[in-house]
C-alpha cells in the first residue's frame, strides 16, 4: 500500500523517502526563482490623469496643424478632369461610343475642347480614369502569369493554368496571357494647345517613367532569345484576343517594347477599388520660366478604342499637379483637423470629469 | 443565518453527496479539499478537487486537480493563483475574439468594393502568418505573466476575489462589447485607408492605389492597432512580454520586407508577387499619416472609455492598483505556531447564506424519487421563505421526528 511506505513530511514539504538504497531526499518544492514564482520585475502602468490628459491635449495640438498643412497642400494642387465616356448625345464622343464594334479596323476619333483657368506649373501628370471597373475581382486578379512576364521561356510557351481561358488560342500560347493583359486600356489621348494665334500646338507627352522602378526592372523582363529581335523571341505565340497589335509592337523604342512597355506595366498593376486612375503620360516642365500648361484653350483628341458602356463604366482624362502628399485628396487634411479637435475637446471633458469625480479612486473607501 | 455547516462522522459517500447537493441545487462552483482516501469521492464530485499530500497517503492527491502540502496553502491557491488564472483567461478570450473579428470584418467590408468576389484585402502570406506568427507570442506572453495586483496585495484584499465569483470579466455582455468594439475597429481600419487611397497617387505621380499597396496599408494598420490593444490590455510588463511584443512587430516588418524583396521573387516567382510593394509604398508620407490616423482613431476611444470608468465607477481592482503605486507593500501575515496534525482534515465551507440550510435539510439522506420537483416551487420550504433557521444537528433531528418531510 502506498500509505505505508510513506513517512512524515516536515513543514517545508520535503519528503523523505526511505528506499532500498538508503534515505534519499526528494524535494518536491518548485524552484524559488523569480520566473517560476511569478515575481519577475515588471513595469505596471495604469491610466492616471497625469498620463491620459496630457496625451489627449498633445495629440489634439499636433493633429490640428498637420491637418491644416495637409488641407492647404491639397487645395493648392490643381486638377482638371474630363469625362469622355460619350453616353450623352451632347458629348463629342457619343458617336464613337455608340458605333463601337470589335471588328473595327479603323479607330474612331473624337475631339473635346476644354479650357484651363489657371496655369499649371512644374510637372503635369496626365491620367486616364475608369469607374465601375472591378480590377479587384478575384478571378481577374489571379488571371496572370508572373513567370511569363518575368521573361521565363518555359512559361512563355506554356502559360499557367491561372490564365485560362485566355491562355492559348488554337493551341498557340498567348503572350501575355490572362484576363488582365487582355483587357488592357488602349485609348490614345493627345493634347493640343490652341494658342492665341489660332494654331494648334501639340503638347509633348513623355511615355516613360510612369511605372514603378521595381516593376520595370525586376518584375517585368522580356524573354531573352538567341538574337535580340523581339519579334523572333515571341515566335510561336499569339497576341491576346482583344489587342490590335502584338506585344512586340507596342512601341518603337526597344526599351519600352514587349513586356517592359510601361503602359502595359501600369495596367498590369491592378487597382484596389472600382474607381481608379492610372498614369498615362507626363508633361515635363519646360526649362524656361513659362508655366508648363499656360492658361487658355486646349483640345483633347481621343482614339476611342476601349468600350466601357456595356458594363456602365465611365472613362475620364485627368490633368493634375503633384505635391509631397500625392494627388488632390482633401480627406486626410479634413480627417486630421476633425480628429485633432475632437481629441482636444475630449481632453477638456476628461479634465472636467477628473476634477469633479477623480477622488473616487481614493484608497480609503476600499470596502466589501 | 446559517453560513457554515460542519458535518462530522460522515462516510465518504455522504461527503460526496453533500457536494453533489450543493452542485445541483445551488448552481454554484464547488471546491472540495481533503487529504485521505475517504475524501477521494468528495474530491472527484466537486468542480475543483484539491488534495493535500501528507500523512494519510497519496490517494487524495492522485484524484485531485490541484494538490499541495498544507491546508493553509488553499488561501493562496484561491486568492492569488485562482484569481490570476481567471483574469488571464478572460483577457485572453476577449482579446482573441477582438483580433480575429476585426481581421475578418475588414474583409467583409472590402467585399462591397470588389464585386463580392471573395478577394482578400490582405496578402495571402499575411493571412497565413497573422495568427501563427504575428499575434501568437504577444498573446501568450500576456496570458502567462499577467498580474493585475501582486500576490501580497491579493491576500491583503480578499474582496478582489469577488469578480471571479460573479463571472464579471467574460460573460454575454462582455462578449457583445467585444463584438461591437471589433465592428468599430474594422470600420475604421477599412474606411480610413479607403478614403485616403481613393483616386490618389504617390508623390512622384505614380501609382499607390493599386491592390498590393492597399493590402500592405490595410495589414499594417491592422497589426499596429491590434498590438496597441494588447499593450493596453497587458497590466504586467515583464522582460518576456517586451521581447514578445516588440519582437513580433520587428518580425512583421522583416518578414514583409523579405517577401517583397527581389531575391524571393526570383526564387519563387508565383508565390511572392508583392515584389517592390514595401519599397514603393512605405516611403510615402501619406501612407504613414494614414496609418497614424487609423491607429489613433481606434485606440483613443478605448483609452477614453477606460479612463472615464476609472474616474466615475472605479472597481475594487482599480482602487487596489492605484493604492499599490502609492503605498508600501503590506507586511505578510505572521506565521502561526505549528499545530499538531489533526487526525481529521476534510472540510467543507460555504461563502454565502443558504448552503447551511440546504445541507441540514437532509435532502441527501432521502431516497431518490422518480419525480424531483424544483426547489423553489415548494413554497412551504424555509429556504424559499428565507427565514432564519435554528442551529440544529441532523442526528438530533432524526431522533426528534420520524418521517419529517422538508
Amino acid at each position: 500500500m502506498m500509505a505505508s511506505s510513506y513517512s512524515a513530511k516536515d513543514e517545508d514539504g520535503h519528503i523523505t523517502v526511505s528506499g532500498p538504497g538508503g534515505g534519499t531526499l526528494r524535494n518536491k518544492k518548485p524552484e524559488n526563482t523569480a520566473f517560476k514564482q511569478q515575481r519577475l520585475p515588471a513595469w505596471q502602468p495604469i491610466l492616471t490623469a497625469g498620463t491620459v490628459l496630457p496625451a489627449f491635449f498633445i495629440i489634439g495640438l499636433i493633429f490640428i496643424p498637420i491637418g491644416i498643412g495637409l488641407y492647404v497642400t491639397s487645395n493648392n494642387i490643381k486638377e482638371f478632369e474630363i469625362d469622355y465616356t460619350g453616353d450623352d448625345t451632347s458629348s463629342p464622343c457619343y458617336n464613337c461610343a455608340k458605333n463601337f464594334s470589335w471588328n473595327n479596323t479603323k479607330s474612331c476619333t473624337c475631339t473635346i475642347p476644354f479650357q484651363l483657368d489657371q496655369p499649371y506649373e512644374s510637372n503635369v501628370f496626365m491620367y486616364y480614369g475608369l469607374s465601375n471597373f472591378y480590377q479587384n475581382h478575384r478571378r481577374y486578379v489571379k488571371s496572370r502569369d508572373d513567370s511569363q512576364l518575368n521573361g521565363n521561356i518555359d512559361s512563355l510557351k506554356k502559360p499557367s493554368k491561372e490564365c485560362e481561358p485566355y491562355a492559348s488560342i488554337d493551341n498557340k500560347p498567348i503572350a501575355p496571357c490572362g484576363a488582365i493583359a487582355n483587357s488592357m486600356f488602349n485609348d490614345t489621348l493627345t493634347l493640343f494647345y490652341n494658342d492665341p494665334n489660332g494654331t494648334s500646338v501639340p503638347i509633348p507627352l513623355t511615355s516613360t517613367g510612369i511605372a514603378w522602378w521595381t516593376d520595370k526592372h525586376v518584375k517585368f523582363r522580356n524573354p531573352v532569345g538567341t538574337n535580340s529581335n523581339l519579334t523572333a523571341v515571341f515566335q510561336g505565340t499569339v497576341k491576346p484576343v482583344n489587342w490590335h497589335r502584338p506585344v512586340y509592337e507596342l512601341d518603337t523604342d526597344p526599351e519600352n517594347n514587349g513586356f517592359i512597355n510601361e503602359d502595359f506595366i501600369v495596367w498590369m498593376r491592378t487597382a484596389a477599388l472600382p474607381t481608379f486612375r492610372k498614369l498615362y503620360r507626363i508633361i515635363q516642365k519646360k526649362n524656361t520660366m513659362a508655366p508648363t500648361l499656360p492658361r487658355g484653350n486646349y483640345t483633347l483628341v481621343v482614339d476611342y478604342n476601349y468600350p466601357v458602356r456595356s458594363f456602365e463604366g465611365r472613362k475620364r482624362m485627368i490633368l493634375s499637379t503633384i505635391s509631397w502628399m500625392g494627388g488632390k485628396n482633401p480627406f486626410l487634411g479634413i480627417a486630421y483637423i476633425t480628429v485633432g479637435s475632437v481629441c482636444f475637446f475630449l481632453g477638456v471633458v476628461l479634465l472636467v470629469i477628473h476634477h469633479k469625480y477623480g477622488n473616487r479612486n481614493n484608497s480609503a473607501n476600499i470596502s466589501n | 443565518m446559517c453560513q457554515t455547516v460542519i458535518c462530522c462522522r460522515v462516510t465518504p459517500l455522504q461527503k460526496a453527496q453533500v457536494v453533489q447537493l450543493v452542485k445541483k441545487y445551488k448552481q454554484a462552483v464547488t471546491l472540495a479539499i481533503g487529504d485521505g482516501a475517504n475524501d477521494v469521492s468528495m474530491i472527484k464530485v466537486a468542480h475543483i478537487g484539491v488534495g493535500i499530500s501528507g500523512q494519510e497517503g497519496m490517494q487524495a492527491v492522485l484524484s485531485s486537480d490541484f494538490s499541495f502540502a498544507q491546508f493553509r496553502y488553499l488561501q493562496r491557491l484561491l486568492l492569488v493563483h485562482g484569481r490570476w488564472s481567471y483574469i488571464r483567461m478572460c483577457k485572453f478570450l476577449g482579446y482573441f475574439f477582438y483580433k480575429n473579428f476585426t481581421f475578418t470584418l475588414v474583409q467583409f467590408w472590402y467585399a462591397f468594393f470588389c464585386g463580392f468576389s471573395a478577394q482578400t484585402v490582405y496578402e495571402d502570406w499575411f493571412i497565413t502568418f497573422y495568427n501563427m506568427v504575428y499575434t501568437a507570442l504577444p498573446v501568450l506572453g500576456m496570458c502567462l505573466f499577467d498580474q493585475d495586483v501582486n500576490d501580497r496585495w491579493s491576500l491583503y484584499h480578499p474582496q478582489l476575489y469577488a469578480p471571479g465569483q460573479k463571472n464579471q470579466y467574460f460573460n454575454k455582455k462582455a462578449f457583445v462589447n467585444c463584438v461591437m468594439h471589433s465592428c468599430y475597429s474594422s470600420l475604421i481600419l477599412f474606411f480610413i485607408p479607403w478614403a485616403s487611397m481613393h483616386d490618389t497617387v504617390r508623390d512622384d505621380g505614380k501609382e499607390i492605389a493599386d491592390y498590393q499597396s492597399f493590402a500592405l496599408l490595410a495589414q499594417t494598420c491592422l497589426l499596429i492597432v491590434v498590438y496597441t490593444q494588447l499593450c493596453l490590455d497587458t497590466y504586467y510588463w515583464t522582460a518576456v512580454n517586451h521581447f514578445f511584443v516588440w519582437g513580433s512587430m520587428v518580425a512583421y516588418f522583416s518578414i514583409t520586407l523579405t517577401m517583397c524583396s527581389n531575391g524571393m521573387f526570383y526564387m519563387f516567382t508565383s508565390s511572392f508577387p508583392f515584389i517592390g510593394t514595401t519599397r514603393n509604398s512605405l516611403n510615402q508620407p501619406n501612407v504613414w499619416l494614414t496609418i497614424f490616423l487609423t491607429f489613433l482613431l481606434c485606440i483613443l476611444p478605448v483609452v477614453a472609455f477606460r479612463f472615464i470608468f476609472i474616474q466615475l465607477r472605479p472597481t475594487i481592482n482599480d482602487k487596489v492598483r492605484y493604492k499599490m503605486r502609492t503605498e508600501e507593500l503590506p507586511v505578510p501575515a505572521p506565521r502561526r505556531l505549528r499545530r499538531r496534525h489533526s487526525t481529521r482534515s476534510g472540510y467543507a465551507f460555504s461563502h454565502s447564506q443558504g448552503y447551511g440550510d440546504l445541507v441540514t435539510s437532509r435532502k441527501f439522506l432521502m431516497k431518490r424519487s422518480t419525480k424531483r420537483a424544483p426547489l423553489f416551487t415548494q413554497t412551504d420550504s424555509s429556504i424559499f421563505q428565507n427565514q432564519p433557521q435554528h442551529y440544529r444537528t441532523i442526528a438530533e433531528e432524526a431522533e426528534e421526528s420520524q418521517g419529517h418531510s422538508p
